[in-house]
């Protein structure tokens, strides 16, 4: 692999994955954040008025990270993948642009709205700017999915005669199939994330003894928006995405299977280690017919393995696909698993007094951010070898006139600057946790 | 359709540099003007609730040029790489600073923010001008469309130019002054107090540095871009964006002196469209003029997406643009009133 590639992809692959981080608890805790705020017009509780007001500080220090960690993503369109923007920015230069005149106007506004503006607004006003934020947050992962929809399974394009990529049909672009399942998938997951961190905050609360009225209300919804989450995860929204791969990308799918060897009745590999000079899985630890199952509904299926895919169609990473696959489906399942005994104990009422599942809520919580990163790595590593499947191979797109050298210096100045705003970033977050919801403190307001 | 996307793309530019430049102009000056914790904060106060909004409009203006300029996005985002990690470095750097400073009450932790807030929208300022001024001077453009400069070589603005030359850190200067005085007249404006009038000394200072600079750079541009005079003389109307500028500079001298803070403001608001549009007018229909090579620049044609995008994104941009719009009114509704000392 040519060296300047090399690094761009890493420099992508590095701030799109940190960025993440963010995103993804930000638009589930926007939606958490409506919830709460319309049981505190519901019910006139002030617990819940105060809830509103520790998550809303939460989702600003986010939001902000976010947003710095975002801007870059844009430029390096531009600045690393040049020759991608210049083939492809007819189409997704599209959607990125609706996202920001859609979505950023509306989420800077209102979310300065949410943090600063509560006095000012009253309670109609104020729930309303909270669902804006939400709205807007939730439109921006669209946008940002129907790219990366577009760049998984292009659509709606003709091409020019110099082979230029040319819009065809907008509408197309918007209801590409691949983007609403993609993107319902992902925003379960942004959802899931979310409801771990809530009941992971109210379970830490509960066992220090502290803030416990509203302990109890993170953790009971957290559980329940958990509950909810984490079985969608799975389906129907996990089960539509891996049958879209199936269907447009089989190479990938086998890949991610660690399938090797086309089959009937094709097992599912639960562990195993592939190993790419045998062409096989170490140690496998399979479950017989399952895959074919899965895939197409019908346990004697035949499911092509990769042997029988040309090798410049083969994923150019595909240990790492695999285990990333593999760590999504695996923690995913203990994250349900996790949901469904916390909401029976919340359903039998002794979920707030039992400490195992509370040290359980607590210590999980990195587990769907994990998770979430897998399933982006397996998204992103599985439509390799292509930059736009079929279309655009990654070694076509990259900027023809920046160097490797010029990219490492920029890669390292990345990773320089995001590990001090991590830190900053746990340390904000943690004293806000410190504080708690509790009492005068919570009502003074950041600045 | 080219030639209104062009404009359109425009307006979010200039929507940035007077909105974004207030607050970038503030950074600069208030290490100067605040003399006090307290009244750092009074600026800060001017700030916080609407600088995010103001960087969306840079956001918003990237996205729009690459959705309608795919060509000119890709060439000069690649060309100015080293430059443009820079400003992303700096906007977030700036971005950390506002958002942790009030975080702790230490003698320690709240200057050292406080100069990084000032240096980094010093900074974002001068670079924002030195990349207008590698657009009027010309970029080294090859038959693919494409060019790497490296941040300076040496130092002129010759064959072998760096983005960093004698001009381009000229125009750098007027930038930096520019909005220095832009921010200097927000906070006059938004503050009460010996801070608003320690401010408004400041700006009438920094006016008369506006205007020298001025002069100067007009001069230099018209040498360094030959592009310009034959922009003017073809379509003499196009004066009228100069005569904006010079309106906008006197304006401000006449209301800086008679202590009108809201008509010396939107003076400044109009010296800045004025100055912006003006290098827009000359370019045009240039979007990236190419040099040594001019026949190789990026016009409003070779770097457009295809019709049928261009006519859709109508469809959503200006009824888009309109809901932002109506947002920006709200929050400065909301947040109007003078920011007084605590």
């Amino acid at each position: 692999m040519d060296s300047a590639l090399a690094i761009h992809r890493l420099h992508f692959a590095f701030t799109v994955t940190y960025h993440y981080l963010f995103p993804q608890l930000t638009m589930g805790l926007a939606l958490l954040l409506v919830i709460l705020k319309t049981l505190a017009i519901r019910t006139g509780k002030p617990v819940y008025d105060e809830a509103v007001r520790f998550w809303a500080k939460i989702l600003g220090i986010n939001f902000a990270m976010g947003v710095a960690t975002g801007i870059p993503m844009e430029f390096q369109f531009g600045t690393n993948w040049a020759a991608f923007s210049r083939a492809a920015g007819g189409v997704i230069g599209q959607t990125l642009a609706m996202e920001g005149v859609f979505s950023f106007f509306l989420e800077s506004t209102f979310l300065g709205l949410v943090l600063f503006g509560e006095k000012r607004l009253g309670p109609k006003m104020h729930w309303f700017a909270t669902l804006m934020t939400c709205i807007g947050a939730w439109l921006s992962g669209f946008f940002i999915i129907a790219t990366d929809g577009w760049m998984q399974h292009p659509v709606g394009y003709t091409l020019g005669p110099k082979g230029e990529i040319v819009l065809s049909s907008w509408l197309g672009l918007i209801f590409n199939p691949w983007t609403w399942w993609q993107y319902a998938h992902n925003m379960t997951g942004s959802v899931v994330t979310a409801a771990f961190v809530m009941a992971g905050v109210g379970a830490f609360y509960l066992l220090l003894r502290d803030h416990e009225p509203h302990a109890r209300v993170f953790v009971r919804i957290g559980v329940v928006a958990g509950l909810i989450a984490t079985i969608i995860m799975l389906f129907p929204t996990g089960d539509r995405q891996g049958y879209l791969i199936a269907v447009h990308q089989p190479v990938t799918l086998a890949a991610m299977e660690g399938h090797f060897q086309t089959m009937q009745g094709a097992p599912l590999a639960i562990l195993g280690q592939p190993d790419m000079d045998r062409l096989a899985l170490d140690n496998p630890l399979i479950v017989p017919r399952i895959l074919s199952f899965l895939t197409w509904n019908h346990w004697t299926a035949e499911v092509k393995g990769l042997r029988d895919f040309p090798r410049n169609a083969w994923p150019d990473n595909i240990p790492l696909l695999y285990y990333a696959y593999h760590i999504m489906v695996g923690l995913g399942t203990i994250l349900i698993a996790v949901m469904v005994i916390a909401a029976f104990l919340l359903w039998r009422g002794t979920l707030f007094t039992a400490r195992p599942m509370l040290w359980a809520l607590m210590l999980v919580v990195p587990f769907p951010y994990i998770a979430n990163t897998a399933g982006w790595i397996t998204a992103e590593a599985g439509r390799q070898p292509w930059l736009i499947y079929g279309l655009m191979r990654t070694a076509a797109g990259v900027s023809p006139r920046v160097s490797a050298g010029n990219g490492l210096f920029t890669l390292l100045g990345f990773m320089g600057l995001y590990m001090i705003l991590g830190i900053l970033f746990l340390w904000l977050v943690w004293r806000e946790i410190d504080h708690g919801p509790g009492g005068l403190e919570a009502t003074k307001g950041g600045h | 359709m080219e030639t209104l996307w062009f404009c359109l793309v425009a307006i979010m530019i200039a929507g940035y540099v007077v909105l974004d430049g207030f607050d970038l102009g503030a950074g600069l000056v208030h290490l100067f003007v605040a003399r006090d914790e307290r009244e750092r904060k009074q600026i800060l106060g001017t700030v916080g609730p609407v600088w995010d909004g103001n960087e969306v409009w840079l956001l918003a203006g990237g996205g729009t040029l690459y959705f309608a300029f795919p060509a000119l996005y890709a060439a000069s985002f690649s060309g100015f790489y080293l430059a443009l990690m820079i400003v992303l470095w700096l906007l977030i750097l700036r971005a950390v600073s506002v958002e942790v400073r009030n975080h702790v009450d230490s003698p320690l932790w709240r200057p050292f923010w406080d100069v990084v807030f000032g240096a980094s929208s010093s900074l974002l300022c001068l670079l924002f001008g030195v990349a207008l001024g590698n657009v009027v001077r010309g970029v080294p453009l090859d038959a693919s469309g494409y060019f790497f400069i490296p941040l300076w070589t040496n130092f002129l603005p010759g064959a072998n130019a760096g983005i960093i030359d004698s001009y381009t850190v000229l125009v750098g200067l007027v930038a930096l002054s520019a909005l220095a005085l832009h921010g200097s007249l927000w906070v006059a404006l938004r503050t009460a107090g010996d801070l608003s009038a320690r401010s408004h000394r400041a700006a009438g200072r920094l006016w008369w540095a506006v205007l020298l600079l001025t002069i100067a750079v007009t001069l230099v541009s018209f040498d360094i871009q030959p592009h310009l005079y034959g922009q003017f003389a073809r379509w003499p109307w196009g004066c009228v964006f100069p005569a904006l500028a010079i309106l906008g500079l006197g304006g401000m001298l006449v209301f800086i002196r008679a202590r009108d803070d809201l008509k010396a403001f939107l003076s400044s608001c109009a010296y800045l469209l004025g100055m912006l549009t003006s290098v827009v007018f000359g370019v045009y229909p240039l979007v990236l003029p190419a040099n040594p090579h001019p026949e190789l620049s990026l016009d409003i044609h070779n770097a457009a997406a295809p019709l049928y995008g261009l006519r859709i994104g109508l469809m959503w941009w200006i009824p888009g643009m309109i809901l932002a719009g109506c947002y920006s009114v709200f929050i400065y509704r909301h947040f109007s009133s003078r920011v007084k000392p605590e």
